[in-house]
């Protein structure tokens, strides 16, 4: 950690966005994780995301449960809502949060540890309900806030610091999404701002549950040789399958792509993803062939990045259970809280 | 882009905005935090290692550092640089032990100086410790040059001359005042091994118009001033005009307001952006309630019966037409009535006294030709320093001038080649005094500049000694220090440590840093998040990174020196150093001969 808290500097020199905010406005407290950790540099890719969103601070909420990776969302956006979760319990809260206001942008910040071992239960049924936020797993392959045990995501034979190999098959947060009918599955790299980014606005702008599964070392316990999840180990593994570009409601698309290379997938904000894949036999839109693919990598040792499965058609949670429009704060609480003769009707009439 | 060469010693310079400015390249943001611990001694010693008259300047350089000040980038003004340095002249202790004495012993060498000015002095300064004999002339009877003869006293008292004039002159320099050297010629019969001319450019410009010679209430402003500051003259007029747009201008119009001038007004014929004198001798002037007359161009002196009763002019109008070309127009005639006009035009160098045939040309203004780099004349062992050499300039300037002659000077008088000058050097040693602690004060808030007490404006005009700058009270100056940005503490990065984690990029409080594929520079530039417009300003760009053989950039224009960068970084590829600048001077110079003679040996 730093001494010294990040100075907010102004200046003309600072580009701002369409709500007049610079990116500075966007910044949170000062982070509390060790210099080098990979949640730092997505705190920075997620400011970036919401700054040219023009997302305004009111409208979002910040969910996370325990770990490291789930102090984050104190480090951005300090003008926006959140709720810190018991470890592993934050999909309930989020889901909760939804169902009260489905005009707020939800952005779930959650670990390896938090999703995949205490949460798993809980990742599992807001993603097979579709609740609207975007989930991201903050991926190191350890607990390290207790002090880098291997974590659910762990190889097998990735080392720990002190040398002992794991042993157990590791959980893949993208397989098990699609494989449970999430409608928007990526990976990325903490080191790679230029596909991170693009991959969480897209996520963000997604109407349904978007789960990034992002690698994102700890220095401190999980950076060393023998590690799958280094900087060192990730960069040469990861290999893009699916390159992603967000491209905002009223945008031209400004580079050009070469015929059929691409495929376009309209959002329901009045965006678009552009997809453009590096192999043709596959799809990012069919389920089966996203599985088979990210098993194949997985068989050759390659970590598979990019968007790796998408499906706009589907409904989100709240439209599933035709929740009303309206946040339930502006509605009138005689409506919500109709009284006692309304319970007994409503009990009257079960019976 | 090729990467960096940060082991040029220009380049880490270049950081530090106030020293690259400074013409003697002062080591602003090092006095600075002495002051800031206390050091006032140590704060008036460094600076006067590269500008030998602090207490001076501090008062009244006309601060080339401050416009170009990196605070002016992310606040509105810049660090107080100069009144900073007035503070170190101020609250100085005993600094005399600490200079370095001249030898017992000397070297068998001796120069004649001419003049006593800063420039002169400077020399003679450099060359003591060396272990010359000098011969100083100078034909007023004080030492100072204009600094004591133009620049008023309610600006710059006359003991702070004394005090570091004397410094120099008390370690063993014959001074000959009320000495004016007549002939060049005369001169060079007796033995010198090297003569520096350091007389100034004394002539004040004249304004030829009708009415000129047929009165007396006409003066010259730099011979008025030096009139004044030498009790030739106590009193002028009651309506006063000063005519041009420069600082000697400013100092001739509070000059008057203190001697009986009652209407004061400064004409220029042009507009207020082409005035020549600095914000900041122009405020005290308007302060003061002198009236500032601009687009005024001077047609004639009305004179009555030997009395000067007025000033024709015409008026002015300025215009910029469709090809970008300026033009002028006349509007208007009118008649300004006055009793005293003091011409304030500018100054020029004369050189009556040096004949025309000892093989030291002049051009065709008259100007002696000098080599810019080794001040030497075209005749061997004459040099020439500070408004002398090319032309009125500053003090700082002068001083700078006078380092560069006497390195030359030395090199003259032990038969080595002038041109063969030590270059600049520097020193880099981390800042790390702990995992948060760095030996600097390195957070950032912002802070508005401190402004400098003054006496009350009932108070200033009774007599001309009364300084009208207070100087900084200690709980301001604690205050301005911290509004450095410590240039100085150099962002350093070893590429070969980085494992491109982004941290110091996610942490930098303004963007200036980024990590990209390598490319051309102006492609570079715009991919930094903010990016790098200034193109006065470097941008650095290290060796391939290990990993995937991108590079690390950072925009030094915008860097606030903050450290978090380096703090952030795990594995120290970002270190925070101070870099200190190595100047060499005619010391410096003498210790590098033996060294190689003894090797040679
Ligand atoms: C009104 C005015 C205000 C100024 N204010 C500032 C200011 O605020 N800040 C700043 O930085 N600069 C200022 N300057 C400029 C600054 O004073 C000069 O640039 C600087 O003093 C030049 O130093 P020098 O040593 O080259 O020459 P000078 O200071 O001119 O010294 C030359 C000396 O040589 C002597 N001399 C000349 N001829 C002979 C001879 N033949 N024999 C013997 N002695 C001789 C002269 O009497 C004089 O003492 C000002 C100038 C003027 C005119
Ligand atoms: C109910 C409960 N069980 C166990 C813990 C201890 N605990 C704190 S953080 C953590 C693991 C966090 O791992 P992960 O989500 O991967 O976060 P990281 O620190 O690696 O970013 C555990 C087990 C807890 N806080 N609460
Ligand atoms: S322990 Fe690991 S995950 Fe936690 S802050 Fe440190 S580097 Fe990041
Ligand atoms: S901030 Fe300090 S070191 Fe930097 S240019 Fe200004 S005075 Fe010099
Ligand atoms: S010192 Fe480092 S973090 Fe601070 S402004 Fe400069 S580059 Fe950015
Ligand atoms: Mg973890």
């Amino acid at each position: 950690m730093s001494y010294i808290k990040k100075p907010k500097i102004y200046g003309d020199k600072f580009t701002k966005n369409k709500l007049g905010m610079t990116f500075t406005d966007y910044e949170g407290a000062m982070s509390t994780l060790c210099a080098g950790c990979g949640h730092d540099s997505i705190t920075g890719a997620i400011i970036q995301t919401v700054f040219d969103l023009d997302i305004p601070p009111h409208r979002m909420i910040k969910m996370s449960g325990i770990g490291c990776s789930s102090k984050t969302p104190a480090y951005f956006a300090n003008q926006s809502h959140g709720f810190n979760s018991v470890h592993g319990r934050m999909p309930a809260v989020a889901t909760g949060a939804n169902a009260a206001n489905r005009e707020l942008f939800c952005i779930g910040v959650s670990g390896d540890g938090d999703t995949l071992s205490i949460g798993m239960g809980q990742f599992s049924h807001a993603v097979r309900r579709n609740v609207n936020m975007l989930y991201v797993i903050e991926n190191n392959g350890v607990y390290g806030l207790t002090k880098g045990q291997f974590s659910a995501s762990a190889d097998v034979g990735s080392t720990a610091k002190k040398g002992a190999a794991n042993k157990h098959v590791p959980i893949d947060p993208c397989q098990i999404a699609i494989t449970l009918g999430a409608t928007f599955v990526a990976r990325s790299f903490s080191g790679d701002k230029d596909q991170l980014i693009p991959l969480l606005k897209a996520g963000l702008m997604h109407k349904g549950f978007a789960v990034v599964d992002v690698i994102s070392p700890c220095v401190t316990f999980n950076d060393h040789e023998g590690s799958t999840k280094s900087y060192m180990s990730t960069r040469e593994s990861k290999r893009e399958a699916v390159y992603t570009d967000y491209i905002p409601p009223f945008k031209e698309i400004e580079i050009s792509y070469e015929e059929g290379s691409t495929i376009e997938v309209d959002l329901h904000d009045g965006g678009k993803v552009i997809l453009r894949k590096s192999d043709d036999s596959y799809s990012p839109q069919s389920r089966g062939d996203s599985i088979k693919n990210i098993r194949s990598a997985t068989e050759r040792g390659e970590l598979l990045t990019g968007l790796l499965y998408i499906d706009e058609s589907q409904h989100d949670f709240t439209d599933t259970e035709n929740l009303i429009d309206a946040p339930l704060n502006s509605v009138d609480h005689q409506i919500l809280c109709p009284g006692k003769k309304s319970l007994k009707n409503l009990l009257d009439s079960y019976r | 882009m090729q990467p960096t060469d940060t082991k040029n010693p220009d380049y880490y310079h270049k950081v530090v905005d106030c020293q690259w400015g400074c013409p003697a390249h002062t080591d602003v943001p090092g006095y600075i935090r002495h002051i800031a611990q206390g050091e006032y001694t140590q704060a008036y010693l460094l600076n006067r290692e590269s500008n030998v008259f602090p207490g001076i300047l501090g008062r009244v350089c006309d601060r080339p550092c401050e416009p170009a000040c990196r605070r002016v980038r992310v606040d509105e003004e810049p660090v107080a640089i100069c009144r900073l340095k007035r503070v170190a002249g101020d609250l100085k202790g005993d600094y005399k032990a600490y200079l370095p004495s001249a030898p017992s012993q000397k070297n068998g060498k001796k120069i004649a100086i001419i003049g006593a000015g800063c420039a002169s002095l400077t020399v003679a300064n450099d060359l003591l410790p060396l272990g010359y004999e000098m011969d100083v002339f100078e034909s007023l009877p004080e030492m100072g040059g204009l600094i004591r003869s133009n620049i008023p006293k309610f600006r710059l008292p006359p003991e702070v001359i004394d005090e570091e004039f004397d410094a120099i002159v008390e370690q063993g320099i014959s001074l000959h005042l009320n000495h004016r050297i007549e002939s060049m010629t005369n001169l060079l019969a007796e033995y010198y091994d090297a003569v520096l001319v350091g007389t100034g450019a004394p002539k004040g410009r004249e304004l030829d118009l009708p009415g000129r010679y047929d009165t007396e209430q006409i003066h010259i402003g730099i011979a008025w001033l030096e009139s004044v500051a030498f009790g030739h003259i106590d009193e002028v007029g009651e309506k006063v005009l000063i005519i041009g747009g420069g600082n000697t201008a400013m100092d001739c119009c509070r000059t008057a307001l203190r001697v009986g001038g009652r209407d004061v007004k400064v004409i220029y014929r042009g507009e207020r952006h082409a005035m020549k004198s600095s914000d900041w001798e122009l405020e005290p002037a308007l302060e003061e309630n002198v009236d500032l007359v601009l687009c005024h161009s001077p047609e004639e002196y009305i004179v009555e019966d030997g009395k000067l009763v007025g000033m024709r002019f015409s008026v002015m109008e300025y215009s910029v037409d469709d090809d970008g070309k300026k033009q002028s127009k006349k509007v208007d005639e009118v008649i300004i009535p006055c009793d005293t006009v003091i011409l304030a035009i500018g100054q020029e160098n004369s050189f009556p006294w040096i004949e025309r045939d000892l093989g030291i040309d002049f051009d065709q203004w008259e100007v002696p030709v000098v080599d810019p780099v080794t001040y030497e004349s075209t005749r061997q062992g004459i040099f020439f320093a500070g408004d002398a050499a090319f032309g009125p300039k500053n003090i700082i300037e002068a001083v700078e001038q006078g380092h560069q002659a006497a390195i030359s000077i030395h090199k003259h008088c032990n038969n080595e080649s002038l041109t063969d000058r030590l270059p600049h050097g520097m020193n880099l040693v981390t800042a790390k005094m702990g995992i948060h602690e760095w030996s600097y004060s390195n957070d950032f808030g912002y802070d508005q500049r401190h402004e400098v007490p003054t006496v009350p404006m009932e108070k200033r005009f009774k007599n001309i000694h009364i300084e009208v700058e207070l100087g900084y009270e200690s709980g301001q100056f604690k205050k301005e220090v911290e509004r450095c940005l410590n240039c100085d503490i150099q962002t350093d990065f070893v590429a070969s440590l980085c494992i491109e984690c982004d941290a110091c990029i996610d942490i930098c409080p303004v963007n200036c840093l980024t990590i990209t594929e390598n490319d051309e520079e102006s492609a570079i530039r715009k991919k930094i998040k903010t990016p790098a417009e200034n193109y006065d300003q470097d941008i650095f760009v290290s060796k391939d990174l290990p990993q995937t053989g991108r590079v690390m950039v950072k925009d030094e224009d915008i860097c606030i020196h903050c450290g978090l960068c380096a703090e952030r970084c795990p594995t120290a590829a970002w270190d925070m150093k101070k870099f200190t600048l190595k100047v060499p001077y005619a010391s410096n110079e003498a210790f590098d001969a033996t060294k190689k003679n003894k090797q040679a040996v």
